[in-house]
């Protein structure tokens, strides 16, 4: 009697054995459920890649009607935030060092006179640069509301004074984010970042720990095959996957109202392409890592760049080309391009599917590795 | 079984670990019914060959059939019917017994799986504890469970490492009347063990060193071939004397026994020769049949060393 067939029955041993051996290990079950959540509060309330109200001080030698003009559109922008007055440049530049202001608001004593007489008063914002992010948005903000502000000022006999419309008409519309909203792109990636910082940890944790255990010596001596308990080991961390994804999709409807416009449905099936992926990642991890502490140390190695070239933290077309290789091989790259695209702008499977085969390619080609190796490490 | 009434039939079972050859060119041969004994000195290669037995490792050489499969090929099959109790406990120590055992036959895919696990359970004493973590065991206990999981599936052969390390007498004494009761049911038993007492239970014995098959057969027939002719001397302040029967070149172990001292040698002649200027009052000589280990202790010094 030869039995060559995978076994359903052993397969379903090795699950039940696994299930409650993650139920008991309540550390990890619970960081299961408190990475979403904490990773939710982290990324979700605390980070802005549009920060507003910064603190800003003003020296001032003109108090005419057209600095406060000038003053009063710059707070209604909401970006600065007026902290005081700066009554000499030494103790403005004081205010920068110390980093107690953002921006120093520099209008010379001739300003209005000169703008009167249409000689371009120079105005003078200087800002603490040291985090371009920081001051980006409010620098191109205040570029724009420098004309706006001015012209309604400008009427009558000024009028000649006021800036001309350029020659071109500039239309811009922001679509599937009009608000620019960043939770909006933010918190469904993190459903991709959580399922790659949970899975690959977990499955490779729960290989190793076997070999560490010296219980893998059993496991072997059994008919069970390699195939079985890979398979076994897997399915309860797919249910987790589910589980973490879930909450994550709770909170972007009930806490971030990020909108739902493409198929759940559709979703649902391709986070289970994702999970599969990261299972099989952990999986391959552990047949090549010695003890459980090498295997953390290669999932984090594979976490970094997953967090940092895959266009979760930083815009990927802003990445250098050779960054951009390394971040396509990553599944998380195509998975937030995937869930983005559901979610955000109602992509259908046709247009997801440039994103789904490369991420199958990653889990043939890293199945086939820890076959290999797993086949090897029987002996 | 396909083949008549060996259960073990090897030849040649050679296994390396890179350079190091760990285990030589064995030859074994284990009737059924058999209790088979399996000794030699710490990293001889006993577990290594056990491991081969099972489909575990690869032998890198040699051949031959384990319950009338091929060793090489159908290890598959052989899994199925062995059971395998590993020198260092390796079940899952975060779950309970119950919930150890019942894994194993789920495996096995033991018939009336809730039934067996029940009356390993009972047999093993452990019925009310049913519930508590193997973790949690005492070294001993952790040991029977393992000899319970391992006969869960009933197999025809049972390979033993070292099961009663660290068990304590009386529970050893009662494993080794299961095991006979086993063996006198047709299962075969093939166990590694340090213990003398428990290598003359045993029906036949090998004793490996280095790798190597340098004895085997029954208690008799193991001191035979160890070729130790082995005098008892009596007789006060034998600590002094010791030192100076070590010193010559024919004796080759000299054991203290209690208030006894074993002096043993190879070379009948040259070993009378030695102790002669010795047998003077007040120390009392007799020539005694060798005890299994001196059997041992001699074969393990006359081979290699098994750290090299
Ligand atoms: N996986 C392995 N890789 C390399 N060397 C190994 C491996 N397993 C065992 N060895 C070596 O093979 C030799 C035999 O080991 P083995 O465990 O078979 O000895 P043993 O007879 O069971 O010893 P003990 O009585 O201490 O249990 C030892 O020297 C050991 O270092
Ligand atoms: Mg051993």
């Amino acid at each position: 009697m030869k039995l060559h067939a995978i076994s359903l029955r052993r397969i379903w041993a090795v699950f039940i054995k696994e299930f409650i051996q993650m139920r008991r290990d309540r550390l990890t079950f619970g960081m299961m459920v408190g990475i979403p959540l904490l990773q939710l509060t982290l990324f979700g309330f605390a980070i802005n890649s549009d920060p507003k109200h910064l603190p800003t001080a003003i020296l001032s030698a003109d108090h005419g009607p057209f600095a406060r003009t000038l003053i009063a559109a710059m707070r209604s922008s909401q970006y600065f935030h007026f902290t005081g007055v700066a009554p000499t440049e030494e103790e403005a530049d004081t205010l920068l060092k110390n980093g107690e202001v953002q921006f120093v608001l520099h209008i010379p004593e001739d300003f209005s006179r000169k703008l009167l007489r249409g000689e371009r008063p120079d105005l003078l914002v200087e800002a603490d640069a040291t985090d371009p992010a920081a001051t980006g948005p409010a620098l191109s903000a205040l570029a724009q509301l420098m004309d706006g502000a001015l012209r309604r000022d400008l009427h009558g006999p000024l009028a000649y004074l006021s800036p001309k419309p350029g020659p071109v008409q500039l239309v811009l519309h922001r679509r599937y984010n009009e608000e620019g909203i960043t939770q909006y792109n933010i918190v469904p990636g993190l459903m991709g970042v959580v399922l790659t910082m949970t899975m690959v940890v977990i499955t490779s944790l729960a290989i190793t720990r076997e070999s560490e255990r010296g219980t893998m010596e059993n496991l072997l001596s059994t008919p069970a095959r390699p195939s079985e308990v890979m398979i076994g080991k897997i399915l309860p961390y797919i249910a987790v996957g589910y589980i973490q994804a879930g909450l994550i999709l709770l909170a972007a409807h009930f806490l971030f109202h990020v909108p739902m416009l493409g198929s759940l449905v559709l979703l649902m099936t391709l986070i289970l392409v994702f999970i599969t992926a990261n299972l099989a990642l952990g999986i391959t991890f552990s047949t090549v890592a010695q003890n459980q502490l090498q295997a953390m140390q290669m999932s984090f190695f594979f976490f970094l760049p997953s967090i940092l070239l895959s266009g979760f933290m930083f815009p990927f077309r802003g990445m250098p080309e050779w960054a951009q290789w390394i971040g396509e091989v990553l599944p998380l790259t195509h998975f937030l391009r995937m869930v983005r695209g559901i979610l955000l702008k109602s992509n259908g499977m046709a247009e997801v599917w440039p994103n789904v085969w490369p991420i199958l390619v990653f889990i043939l080609v890293v199945m086939l590795v820890g076959i290999k190796r797993f086949r090897r490490t029987l002996d | 079984m396909k083949r008549d009434e060996l259960v073990i039939d090897v030849e040649g079972v050679t296994k390396r670990f890179g350079t190091r050859t760990v285990v030589q060119g064995i030859n074994m041969q284990v009737r059924r019914g058999e209790i088979y004994g399996f000794l030699g000195p710490n990293g001889s290669g006993k577990t290594t060959f056990l491991r081969m037995l099972c489909g575990l490792l690869r032998p890198d050489g040699g051949h031959g059939h384990c319950l009338g499969f091929d060793i090489l090929t159908e290890a598959a099959a052989i899994k199925e019917r062995v059971g395998y109790m590993t020198q260092r406990f390796s079940y899952y120590a975060d779950l309970s017994l119950e919930e150890n055992l019942d894994f194993v036959a789920r495996i096995f895919g033991v018939p009336k799986r809730r039934e067996a696990v029940q009356q390993s359970l009972e047999k093993l004493g452990l019925g009310g504890r049913r519930k508590q973590l193997a973790g949690q065991l005492s070294g001993g206990w952790k040991q029977r469970l393992a000899l319970a999981a391992s006969l869960i599936h009933s197999p025809q052969l049972l390979l033993l490492d070292e099961p009663t390390a660290g068990v304590d007498p009386k529970a050893r004494r009662d494993f080794w009347s299961e095991l006979h009761q086993l063996a006198a049911d047709g299962m075969t038993v093939l166990i590694t063990t340090h213990y003398m007492d428990e290598a003359e239970r045993c029906h036949r014995l090998a004793y490996i060193s280095y790798g190597k098959l340098l004895a085997s057969g029954t208690v008799e027939d193991v001191v035979r071939q160890a070729g130790f002719e082995t005098w008892e001397v009596t007789g006060p302040e034998l600590n002094d004397l010791m030192p100076k029967l070590q010193a010559a070149a024919a004796i080759e172990q000299v054991v203290p026994f209690g208030r006894a001292m074993h002096v043993s040698g190879k070379d009948s002649a040259g070993l009378q020769a030695a102790i002669a200027p010795f047998q003077v009052d007040p120390y009392r000589w007799r020539p005694v049949p060798s005890s299994l280990e001196d059997a041992f202790i001699g074969l393990m010094g006359s081979s290699e060393d098994n750290f090299a």
